[in-house]
């Protein structure tokens, strides 16, 4: 039996009984989560974190099964979150901190320090080293390597990803470094190409699951459109982050 | 009567985790009812009375030690819930110094740990972490998921033994899963003939009948010097 995640539905704000009465979850899916600013994402994937067992304002259960068909508690192991902040609190250097996390997780060794950094590095765009303070990293750098500390020191089975697209970074290598190899993916995002890249959409208003689709023919065919457009504005950014000026050519 | 002690370090999330906690004994039906300790003024009991509509009392410390007029107090607040009627007391203590813990052999302690309050904090935080048998880990809201991991790592070295339940003191969630350990716990509020489990700093001194002189010819009593030849007092 393979990894299994399910989420019952519970209220919205305003105290109603959610639409969407649940949703399943299997190793190697991913969903999108979309909805106006303030709709409940963060909230959404605060809940499924927790393992929320209706003690949580949503009111929502959520139950996590592993590979052998067991119900997992809440720890740490099952769940890796990138969640909207983009600063460390911790007082600490790259190397403290990603040793000390990896300690925290029982998998002591293996260098963890150089190839986060190594890995966090490709996501922004000046390097950090082992050295850096924690601290000083730049919104980009902190979030790039809270993205390379997920993917290779948490390595969790479920992955719950809070709007990728801000602070810069390289998104959809982000979003691959983060998902793959029979992860769960949750992904909430304002972005229209992550959203259609999700085989499923869970549409949020008001705190509550509102819809539940899954991606048509004709989204996906707007899919490839729209990350033509996405790609033209990435290389765009490029450009102009590298002190050049827009030619017209640009669109031929 | 249940009697539990809640330490931690000044705005840790001591009242906001008592008032989740204490609204489901009392959503269960349980009478409930609160003392804080405090030093020189406290709105918690005020707090505690008008969000729950619980009795709830403060005492402060003022110019006497924090710790020494804590213990000094415990029959006395213990016996104060009895009379009230109440199933749960929560004794929020604060303003302790880290020297101490508050908590008693056989009777249940709580320690409330801030996440924001940094890597060392655990280390630091001494007896009333260290011997402690429930941690509660707030404001896990503002730091990252790795953070919280790294933190709760640093609580179980510096205690093994105790569970640790992150609570978001604002929403209240975690708090279901903490309430439900403190409705397994025992029945325990005899504090008489109980001991400390970590003894309290001696304060005979005379600064502690108020003397706010400062040189040598004013001191007396239990006084401990600097010195200099001790191995950590300098960088190496
Ligand atoms: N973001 C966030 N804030 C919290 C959390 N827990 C408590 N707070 C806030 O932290 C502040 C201090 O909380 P209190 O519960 O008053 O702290 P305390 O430990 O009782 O403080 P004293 O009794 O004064 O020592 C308040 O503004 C709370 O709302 C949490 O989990 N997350
Ligand atoms: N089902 C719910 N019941 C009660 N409160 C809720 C519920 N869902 C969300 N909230 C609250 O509503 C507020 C906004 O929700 P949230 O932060 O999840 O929005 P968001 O969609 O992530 O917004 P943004 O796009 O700005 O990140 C939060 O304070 C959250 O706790
Ligand atoms: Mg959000
Ligand atoms: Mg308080
Ligand atoms: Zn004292």
């Amino acid at each position: 039996m393979l990894n299994r995640l399910e989420i019952a539905g519970g209220a919205d704000r305003a105290g109603r009984p959610e639409e969407i009465r649940g949703i399943a979850l299997k190793a190697g899916e991913s969903l999108a989560v979309a909805g106006p600013t303030g709709s409940g994402k963060s909230e959404f994937l605060a809940d499924i974190e927790q393992l929320a067992a209706g003690d949580t304002p949503s009111g929502r259960i959520v139950s996590y099964r592993n590979a052998k068909g067991e119900m997992a508690g809440r720890s740490p192991a099952i769940v890796a979150t990138l969640s909207q902040r983009t600063n460390f609190i911790m007082d600490a250097r790259v190397e403290e901190f990603a040793a000390l996390h990896a300690a925290s997780l029982g998998k002591p060794g293996r260098d963890w320090a150089q190839r986060t950094a190594d890995l966090a590095n490709t996501l922004c765009g000046e390097p950090m080293t082992p050295e850096s303070p924690l601290q000083r990293l730049s919104g980009g750098q902190a979030r790039a390597l809270m993205i390379a500390d997920i993917a290779l020191i948490s390595d969790a089975p479920v992955v719950l990803i809070d709007e990728v697209e801000n602070a810069g970074i390289d998104k959809h290598l982000a979003v691959s470094v983060l998902t793959g190899h029979g992860k769960i993916a949750v992904i909430a995002t304002h972005d229209p190409v992550l959203i259609l890249s999700s085989p499923r959409r869970l549409i949020m208003a008001e705190g509550g699951m509102r819809r539940l689709l899954a991606a048509a023919g004709e989204d996906r065919r707007c899919l490839d459109r729209l990350a033509g457009y996405d790609a033209a504005l990435l290389r765009a950014r490029d450009i102009l982050r590298r002190g050049e000026e827009m030619r017209e050519e640009f669109f031929r | 009567m249940k009697a539990l002690i809640v330490a931690g370090p000044p705005s840790a999330g001591k009242t906001a985790v008592i008032l989740h906690v204490a609204r489901r004994l009392l959503a269960a039906g349980d009478k409930v009812a609160a003392v804080k300790f405090d030093t020189r003024s406290s709105l918690d009991p005020e707090l505690y009375a008008s969000s729950l509509g619980i009795p709830a009392i403060g005492g402060l410390s003022d110019y006497l030690c924090p710790d020494h007029y804590f213990i000094s107090n415990m029959e006395e607040a213990l016996e104060w819930g009895k009379s009230r009627g109440a199933d749960c007391l929560f004794i929020e203590t604060a303003g302790l110094c880290l020297r101490c813990a508050p908590h008693i052999e056989g009777l249940p302690a709580v320690t409330v740990v801030d996440s924001l309050s940094g890597l060392h904090a655990p280390q630091k935080m001494g007896p009333m972490l260290a011997l402690t048998d429930i941690v509660v880990l707030t404001k896990g809201d503002l730091v990252s998921q790795a953070e919280r991991e790294v933190i709760s790592f640093g609580i179980h070295a510096a205690n093994p033994r105790a569970r640790i339940h992150p609570v978001n003191g604002l929403l209240g969630t975690g708090s279901l899963g903490l309430s439900g350990e403190l409705r397994q716990l025992p029945e325990l509020d005899e504090a008489a003939e109980r001991k400390l489990r970590h003894d309290m700093p001696a304060a005979i001194c005379s600064y502690c009948t108020g003397e706010r002189r400062i040189g040598r010819r004013y001191q007396s009593g239990n006084v401990e010097k600097l010195r200099p030849e001790s191995p950590h007092a300098e960088p190496a």
